[in-house]
């Protein structure tokens, strides 16, 4: 019995909300290593971008609410995504067109594209203050709970609870069709094919006729909707908050490094590696060792490792770990 | 223009920026001196971490973005200099603490003998990590019990250890906040050796992504570590090394002398303060400028653009491109930490809660590209200029949102939607200042020669 509520624990505390949190670290990755693979440089706007993805998506959620339109027990969010996508994707064009084009008609080497996009995450950040103001905003509705954590009790008896929130599951759907739409598109479209040989090797995928700026275009396409999904399940799972969003920056780079960047399947990996690592370090362990252990061992304190304060410390050890002993990361991902 | 004409020119601009919000009221300026020498002390504050900056993008091409870190810790060396020791701090846990950490850096000190030390394999692999997580629950014993006896003591008041000012009256060692200003250089240095160790070497944006990363731990740590910054309590009370007002006011010479000059006695202590550390900020920034320039002139200033320029070519000649960038990078971050420590004495107090990347990192690398990365005195206009931009920024707002919306009446809904957004006018701004003078002018206002 301690055993199963130990594992029940377990899965309530860690598991799932780490599941959750990497899944969308995992789609914010892949936006970075999307543009890296493709524009060859570290996009410092990609938390911004996720901020103003959502930003529009909450503006038209409630735009729905107020108009009584809602999307029965899921989230109206989900209904406003779409639109959010779509806001999100115009201002992208838009900023490659002023900014991004020019630097790639000279050329630039990618430490000024990196400069430049400093410059872009300014705007950006300026932009979300402009429409949305710097305070937390939530807009979750719908179902709370999938199982509550009384329900989980009166069911099985045990003495721990299991709480499965909403938006932990619809994070995992969504992520989930997500990747598999982007895998596929990567994998048999011919436009993904060519974004794919563009990466690997830009030279020769322009002399068999790929026309890099549909490329790019696409995209900024791609990263405009996975910026945009990212942002939204972080706000729904949790709340959003502008501020917040610049600091996810550091995790998502940390799981792009760390799966290797350019590569879509090592973005996943090292979002998931992220999250497991940081919310199993800064969790205190007290509960389940109390229950494992026989009562003379139980720990005093709370067994926690780090105070989860230090969460970017943790992504950080990380990503160092990582650079200083496999720094093409875990799946062969570019490094010079 | 000329090239020679071209700084004097732009600094008269600034200065005569500066003077017009002394001394006029019309358009965005508030004619208030107080405010001027407001400015100008943060200026000369940010030229400084500008400065740093260029040392490290400008002669050597060192992609930094974790400025904020090192001008933190420079702060955090007020702190540790000026302050008076909290009594019994140190005796109930204070030397458990140095214990603590000195095991904890042991730790990583065994584990990186023993994977350099011993030969491959699984057992250098297990002995490493073993080192590691042996140590790590040793440290944690030792340090907590240590933290935990020193927050107790009188939480409401001070809960950390304090600093090192032994005077009766810690108040009348003011001077020592001086002091603190190499020390926080000195602060900066270490970290930027132990970032520089595990980091340079990598590729640019790692390097960015790395310094990033501490810039945010260094924070979490002033903000999570009472016993030795407070955290979010904030360290208030900082000695100053000029006269408090209060002092000034009450001596009959002082009011006696402001009389003599017109002004009233409030006004004139304020001023004589502002106008202290205007003296003191600029004898700093004219020391690390001159050594900056004599840097740049030099022959070691010369290899090191050679490196920045072409790291092989430079390789090739023989020079030790890894050595001479982990000490440029000492060296820049040593000066953001110094003008940290200055800031916090500005300010008086050491307030974690309120060190932003954007604030401190982002906007310190706005002022070099503006002013010209290379360019030493180029770094030091962009600090003048796009600080006093900073705060004008949001009169200047105000006074466009006025005219566009002029004609409106006072509770238009329009109208008052833009007035709220002028407050968020600030990144904005920096941003397309940024991306406007990258795009059109890249070397920036004072190019490097």
């Amino acid at each position: 019995m301690d055993f199963l509520n130990a594992i029940v624990a377990l899965a309530n505390f860690v598991l799932i909300p780490a599941t959750a949190y990497g899944a969308q670290l995992a789609l914010g990755a892949l936006g970075v290593t999307l543009i890296y693979g493709i524009l060859r440089f570290s996009n410092f706007a990609h938390g911004d971008t996720m901020a103003f993805g959502t930003t529009v998506t909450i503006l038209f959620t409630w735009w729905f609410q107020s108009m009584g339109v809602g999307f029965g027990p899921l989230p109206t969010a989900l209904l406003a995504l779409p639109f959010g996508i779509l806001g999100c994707a115009l201002l992208l064009l838009g900023t490659d067109r002023v900014v991004f084009r020019f630097y790639r008609a000279q050329k630039a080497v990618p430490v000024i594209l990196v400069i430049v996009s400093m410059g872009v995450m300014f705007v950006y950040n300026g932009l979300v203050r402009f429409i949305i103001g710097v305070d937390t905003q939530r807009f979750a509705d719908g179902e709370r709970f999938i199982i509550s954590a009384r329900d989980f009790k009166s069911a099985t008896g045990l003495d721990e609870g299991l709480a499965l929130k909403s938006t932990q599951a619809i994070t995992l759907v969504v992520a989930a069709i997500a990747v598999a739409l982007l895998f596929w598109f990567l994998t048999r479209t011919r436009t993904g094919k060519s974004m794919r040989a563009f990466s690997d090797n830009e030279d020769l995928a322009l002399l068999s006729g790929i026309n890099p700026e549909k490329v790019v275009t696409v995209t900024w396409l791609i990263v405009a909707a996975l910026a945009t999904i990212a942002g939204t399940l972080y706000g729904l799972d949790k709340s959003f908050k502008p501020f917040t969003y610049f600091q996810l920056l550091l995790p998502i780079f940390a799981a792009a490094i760390v799966g290797g960047l350019g590569s879509p399947v090592g973005a996943i990996a090292g979002g998931f590696v992220i999250a497991y690592s940081e919310v199993m370090i800064t969790y205190a362990w007290k509960k389940v060792a109390g229950y494992l252990l026989p009562e003379s061992l139980a720990p005093d304190g709370l067994a926690q490792l780090l105070s989860t304060d230090y969460k970017f410390a943790v992504s950080f050890a990380i990503l160092v770990v990582v650079l200083l002993f496999k720094p093409t990361g875990l799946f062969k991902g570019k490094s010079a | 223009m000329t090239q020679s004409m071209r700084a004097p020119l732009l600094f008269a601009f600034v200065a005569a920026l500066f003077l017009l919000e002394a001394t006029t009221q019309v358009w965005i300026f508030s004619g208030s001196w107080n405010t001027a020498l407001g400015i100008l002390n943060m200026a000369l504050v940010s030229a400084v971490m500008a400065l740093g900056v260029n040392l490290q993008w400008g002669f050597a091409g060192l992609f930094n973005v974790g400025v904020m870190g090192f001008v933190a810790l420079g702060g955090l060396a007020t702190v540790l200099v000026a302050m008076p020791p909290s009594p019994g701090a140190w005796a109930a846990g204070g030397y458990q603490i140095v214990l603590g950490l000195l095991l904890g850096a042991a730790t990583i000190v065994g584990a990186i003998l023993a994977w350099t030390r011993l030969p491959r394999g699984r057992m250098r692999t297990a002995l490493m990590l073993a080192i590691l997580v042996g140590g790590f629950f040793l440290y944690r014993w030792v340090f907590d019990a240590g933290v935990a006896a020193v927050e107790d003591i009188n939480p409401a008041v001070t809960g950390n250890l304090g600093g090192l000012n032994s005077c009766g009256d810690y108040r009348a060692c003011g001077w020592l906040t001086i002091i603190a200003w190499p020390v926080g250089g000195l602060l900066a240095a270490g970290a930027a050796w132990i970032i520089g160790k595990t980091a340079l070497g990598l590729r640019s944006d790692y390097l960015a992504i790395a310094t990033l990363g501490i810039a945010e731990i260094v924070i979490a740590v002033l903000k999570n570590e009472d016993w030795l910054s407070r955290g979010v309590k904030n360290v208030i009370g900082i000695p100053r090394p000029v006269p408090y007002e209060v002092d000034l006011q009450n001596d009959p010479a002082f009011v006696a002398r402001a009389a003599d000059l017109g002004l009233e006695p409030t006004m004139a202590s304020t001023l004589y303060v502002k106008f202290g550390y205007a003296l003191l900020f600029t004898a700093v920034l004219i020391v690390i400028l001159w050594l900056a320039q004599k840097a740049l002139a030099s022959p070691w200033g010369r290899m090191m653009r050679a490196i920045r320029d072409n790291e092989t070519a430079a390789e090739a000649m023989g020079k030790d491109v890894k050595a001479r960038h982990l000490q440029i990078f000492i060296l820049g971050s040593a000066v953001c930490g110094v003008a940290g420590a200055m800031m916090t004495t500005l300010d008086g107090q050491l307030t974690p809660g309120t060190y932003q990347p954007l604030r401190f990192t982002f906007l310190v690398w706005v002022m070099m590209i503006v002013g010209g990365s290379g360019n030493n005195y180029g770094a030091v206009l962009g600090g003048f200029l796009v600080w006093w931009l900073w705060v004008q920024v949001e009169p200047l707002g105000a006074w466009l949102a006025e005219l566009v919306t002029g004609g409106l009446a006072e509770d238009n809904a329009f109208r008052m939607r833009i007035m709220d957004a002028v407050a968020h006018m600030r990144l904005f701004t920096m941003g397309v200042v940024m991306l406007l003078m990258l795009r059109f002018a890249p070397r920036g206002l004072l190019p490097e020669r």
